[in-house]
């Protein structure tokens, strides 16, 4: 079927297999492999895209449910200016270990700052509930939430 | 395999009235993760995440009702959280933020888990269910709409429109044990509601039987021996017999997630803890 998504500001059409979930669109239709698979149950956040602003998980949303949608990937958020604020904290405070769930964060965390004022370390915490890092590495991951906020 | 995303309720009842086995997607919170794990198959998918009537809610007097597609973000948001504080709470205590933005009130019922966090919360509010199809209209009590474990009372070609609860005057509770905090199935769960221009007290637990049950001996109890007036809370001896008449009401099984000893311990003690809350001071109970 025609699935059409405005996938980081532009207009992406393909002719896909039904069953075809936004995670697999994303990554194998438009090569964008930012975005992660790591459990497909919904558990561990890696795959978080934003969708219509909001936070999603593409490994339980089939591409036909976002037809029409506006789907904003990790590969979305840097400008012209460089790296987005949540990407730059990111960094600066080496909120990543081995890097896999870190797409997934950062969309997380995007969503959540988006949504909140006046986050602290708990409602970070409680705000990123959906997302696993299996390195464990939250510490510096709340400390970058909360940098971006600045 | 065949996907058809409904635009409108018509379309979607039409399309169910033609296929009646399809399933109906919305969240696909449960559906997709039983799809992924391989634990079912999905030949042909109604889909009504972008039916804009199932979207919204609307208040007409002291009735609020729901459209189906309402999130659990939704519940939980500003705008609803002060009508029916419950529901919010159990909206809150749903997955993760993702999850709340895509799970909806109507998926929660259809998927009728004993587990399902909002079902306590619509039992002890004598939620009424809007069920549509072709034929039309037509309402189900929600003591009727759950009927066995992940079993439903909607005929096929039906779908459920919308979920209509009163806007009471009292305090409201949800309580829930599980695991941990974060992204937990319930193993107890309880929803206390007080309707104080009826002067009553409701209470219904999830997760301890394979429906939401109502400890109806326990509200009477209650409804009978509390002080409207003064609105105080209830002497201990009183939120004790209440307590055991709500574990009273309990069926829970051993399972995965706990055994029937520690649900029916658990619901005692959120039943206690539900009652001394919801008549606090502050509670806005007192006149």
């Amino acid at each position: 079927m025609e699935v059409s998504v405005t996938v980081n500001g532009t207009v992406r059409s393909a002719d896909v297999e039904p069953r075809t979930l936004l995670a697999h669109f994303l990554r194998d239709d438009l090569g964008l492999t930012g975005t992660n698979i790591g459990c497909d149950t919904s558990s561990c956040g890696a795959c978080t895209v934003l969708v219509d602003g909001r936070s999603a998980k593409s490994c339980t949303l089939l591409a036909a449910q976002a037809d029409g949608a506006e789907v904003t990937t990790i590969e979305g958020l840097a400008g012209e200016d460089g790296l987005h604020p949540m990407q730059q904290a990111f960094h600066e405070c080496h909120a990543l270990q081995c890097g896999y769930c870190t797409p997934g964060m950062v969309m997380a965390a995007v969503s959540l700052v988006d949504e909140y004022d006046d986050l602290d370390g708990d409602s970070v915490r409680e705000g990123l509930e959906g997302n696993l890092c299996r390195c464990t590495g939250y510490q510096n991951i709340v400390k970058a939430v909360l940098a971006a906020t600045e | 395999m065949t996907v058809t995303i409904a635009r409108t309720l018509d379309d979607a009842c039409a399309a169910l009235a033609d296929r009646p086995d399809a399933v109906v997607l919305a969240g696909g919170t449960d559906l997709m993760v039983e799809v992924n794990r391989g634990l079912r198959r999905m030949d042909d998918v109604v889909a009504l995440d972008r039916v804009a009537e199932l979207r919204g809610w609307d208040r007409d007097g002291d009735e609020l009702r729901l459209g189906a597609a309402t999130t659990c973000a939704e519940l939980a948001g500003d705008e609803l959280a002060p009508l029916v504080p419950a529901l919010a709470q159990a909206a809150r205590t749903v997955g993760s933020p993702q999850i709340r933005n895509a799970a909806t009130i109507g998926g929660n019922l259809a998927t009728a888990s004993p587990a399902g966090d909002t079902l306590p919360v619509l039992a002890a509010l004598d939620a009424v269910v809007e069920v549509r199809s072709v034929h039309g209209t037509r309402d189900v009590p929600i003591d009727g709409f759950v009927t066995g474990v992940k079993s439903n009372a909607l005929a096929p070609g039906e779908l459920i429109a919308a979920v209509r609860v009163p806007i009471l005057d009292g305090p409201q509770e949800f309580l829930k044990v599980g695991t941990r905090n974060a992204m937990v199935i319930s193993v107890a769960s309880l929803a206390l509601v007080v309707d104080r221009a009826g002067r009553n007290v409701r209470v219904a637990l999830g997760s301890v039987a394979p429906v939401p049950v109502r400890a109806v001996e326990a509200e009477v109890l209650a409804s009978d021996r509390i002080d409207w007036d003064a609105g105080a809370a209830p002497g201990p001896v009183v939120v004790d017999r209440f307590a055991g008449l709500v574990a009273d009401a309990a069926r829970p099984i051993d399972d995965h997630r706990g055994t029937a000893a520690y649900r029916r311990h658990a619901v005692e003690v959120l039943a206690r803890r539900a009652l001394r809350r919801a008549f606090t001071a502050g509670s806005g109970v007192a006149a």
